[in-house]
């Protein structure tokens, strides 16, 4: 399953915010990417969700596979939305 | 004796033995190996000491230098547990190559991935997978990184570069600088030397190469200059210097208790510029009447994202409580020129001092305005203050910021919070455009502030970083002085304040000049003000008043220099 976001965050997906997200899927058991301009990105990966370089105004797909997939997509939607780094559109 | 040149990033001037770090050997040999399973142990065992290492140095970080610079650790954190890393090396060890074969080839992947992008700040991230790759590689070989913590004399830190794990073991009672072959002004080591209060010079190049450990050496964070091996004389003329200022401070100690005000009678109000909440400290302590600049953009830089509101609100908080109802001018953001802010992502330009900045950003990108206003109107019932905009070319632009600033202060009031009715608003006047109009400024702002900086640079078109024409940066210009009597008079007409928040307001040469033109108000780092007012007290302003005709029709800035040297004989 997936979800879309736009991202709010001034700064993009870079420092906080990206590590904002990473520590969010991290405890989760499923498989979760960041999909941003046909690149997926594991979101449990620090490096790979500043690699895609997300710029602010630009709209990702977050998906999530595994046992856990909807509780995971839950919270870090979540923390998108409530630390102001984007909204689900 | 021999003399190094370097990019001078943090001020100060330092004398003190040259202690060279030297990078550890952390060469290691290629193996194939057969158990691959005990090799990937011994991964994890190298990667859980290198957890708790940087825990260790995260905590002592936060400690000694706040949640900032703690968060820098935080991000090691998150490279070190990376199942991209992880995985990447697992697999080659999984293909037969040893383990310190297999994490050296997986971070020079990630680290030449991020040295490739096209931005200072993911350049930057480069620097935190080579660190912790390093200890986590330390460990699998046995061999330790030196224990910085252990220094125990007065010392010069010599090195290639500084990661900040290395920055944060050193004891600053007994580092008194940096010197690095690379690096830039937005470097950790910068960065660390500015918090740490100590001068630092980067990008000098062979340092580690000419400076040999133990030799001693005298190094200007100021101006960049490295000596070695100082000869007599100059560490001589050095301590001269040294105690030459203690004792002119220690008499002008004294004005720190009085008024500033000339030998005439005639008051001005002597304040101090700061860059954050702590700096107000040394503006009190030499009795400054006021912060004429509060540079909001240091409230931004050094960190790894935006301030919030709530942290800016509380900084401007702070300085209109220390201030006690005396006035704060607070200049809103200004970034860009030689002033970046790696995680806003900005583009790279020909002409950084002409292009997107300070205002401009603002206005464009009115999600960063709006939130400073916000916190600058909560803070407003705390004090006295003031809000000037920087970089207004036309009245447009103020006018707009301006109703920006009363739309939050609607939406706030909506919200029920409230705001002071005193809060005065003002504009930089550094862009010769709007001092040609600062009769039509004054007539729609509280107060005007002359940045001579940037006036200056903008007037003769000379860029103050560049070396080669650094000889037209020239304060006492005719033309620079005949723009500030118009920016005076202009104000003076409509019954507003004028100040001054450039270098300038504290020179010397230039004080008479401004005295006798009327300026309300000099703005001056706090180590100036003391001198300024020293100076003020020998000053008549009726006796300088009728100069300042002539000294307007002289043809050169050298003339104008001499001109008032003669004056004040």
């Amino acid at each position: 399953m997936e979800k879309k976001f736009k991202i709010t965050a001034p700064e993009g997906l870079h420092a906080r915010p990206a590590a904002l997200l990473v520590t969010a899927a991290t405890p989760f058991l499923a498989d979760i990417t960041l999909d941003f301009k046909e690149k997926k990105a594991n979101l449990k990966s620090i490096m790979g969700v500043m690699a895609q370089g997300v710029s602010p105004g630009s709209t990702i797909v977050i998906s999530a596979q595994g046992s856990d997939e909807a509780e995971a997509l839950q919270v870090i939607g979540d923390v998108i939305v409530s630390k102001g780094i984007g909204e689900e559109c | 004796m021999l003399a190094l040149k370097g990019i001078p990033v943090s001020d100060g001037a330092a004398i003190a033995k040259a202690y060279c770090l030297v990078e550890p050997d952390l060469s290691y040999s290629k193996i194939m190996i057969q158990n691959d399973d005990a090799e990937i142990l011994r991964l994890n065992a190298a990667i859980e000491h290198t957890q708790n290492e940087i825990e260790h140095i995260q905590a002592a970080a936060t400690k000694k230098y706040g949640e900032d610079k703690g968060a820098i650790f935080g991000a090691h954190l998150l490279v070190l547990q990376d199942p991209e890393l992880f995985v990447g090396v697992a697999q080659k060890i999984q293909s037969g190559m040893n383990a310190e074969h297999a994490l050296d080839e997986t971070a020079q992947f990630f680290i030449q991935m991020f040295e490739g992008m096209d931005n200072d700040y993911m350049k930057e991230r480069a620097e935190d997978i080579r660190d912790v790759s390093k200890r986590v590689m330390a460990h699998l070989l046995g061999v330790e990184l030196p224990d910085y913590s252990r220094i125990k004399e007065a010392v010069i830190i010599v090195a290639k570069d500084l990661t900040p794990s290395m920055t944060t073991q050193l004891d600053p009672t007994f580092v008194k600088g940096f010197i690095t072959d690379i690096g830039g002004k937005t470097s950790h080591t910068a960065i660390l030397a500015r918090t740490m209060g100590i001068p630092a010079i980067v990008g000098a190049k062979s340092a580690t190469m000419d400076i040999k450990h133990g030799e001693d050496l005298i190094m200007d964070g100021a101006t960049g200059e490295i000596f070695i091996q100082p000869n007599h004389e100059q560490i001589v003329q050095y301590k001269k210097v040294e105690e030459e200022n203690k004792q002119f401070q220690q008499q002008l100690a004294k004005y720190s208790e009085l008024q500033s005000v000339s030998k005439d009678g005639y008051f001005v109000e002597l304040a101090g510029n700061i860059g954050k909440p702590e700096d107000v400290a040394s503006v009190l302590a030499v009795g400054g009447e006021g912060v004429g600049l509060f540079r909001t953009e240091f409230l931004y830089m050094d960190r790894l994202d935006l301030p919030s509101e709530e942290e800016q609100f509380t900084a401007y908080k702070e300085v209109l409580q220390a201030l006690n109802g005396k006035p704060v001018v607070v200049r809103t953001l200004d970034i860009g020129g030689d002033k970046n802010l790696p995680y806003l992502n900005l583009p790279q330009e020909m002409n950084p001092f002409l292009g997107y900045r300070a205002i401009r950003l603002c206005l464009d990108r009115q999600e960063l305005f709006r939130v400073q206003l916000r916190a600058l109107l909560r803070a407003s019932v705390y004090g006295n203050l003031k809000i000037m905009f920087p970089m207004i070319a036309t009245l447009e632009e103020f006018r707009i910021a301006k109703e920006i600033l009363f739309e939050e202060k609607e939406k706030l009031l909506v919200e029920g919070i409230s705001v002071s009715e005193e809060i005065e608003i003002g504009l930089m006047i550094e862009i010769p455009s709007a001092a040609m109009i600062a009769d039509l400024f004054a007539k729609e702002a509280d107060f005007l502030s002359i940045g001579t900086n940037d006036l200056i640079q903008y007037t003769l078109a000379v860029d103050r970083m560049n070396e080669n024409v650094s000889y037209l940066y020239q304060p006492y210009h005719p033309a620079i002085l005949r723009l500030i009597k118009m920016i005076i008079d202009a104000g003076h007409a409509q019954g507003k304040w004028v100040g001054m928040c450039g270098e300038m307001a504290g020179d010397s040469i230039a004080v008479p000049i401004l005295l006798a033109l009327g300026l309300d108000e000099f703005s001056m780092s706090a180590s100036s003000i003391l001198n300024v007012r020293s100076q003020l007290a020998t000053l008549s302003k009726e006796q300088l008043v009728p100069h300042i005709q002539n000294l307007l029709q002289l043809s050169t800035a050298q003339q104008v220099e001499l001109a008032v040297k003669d004056i004040l004989k």
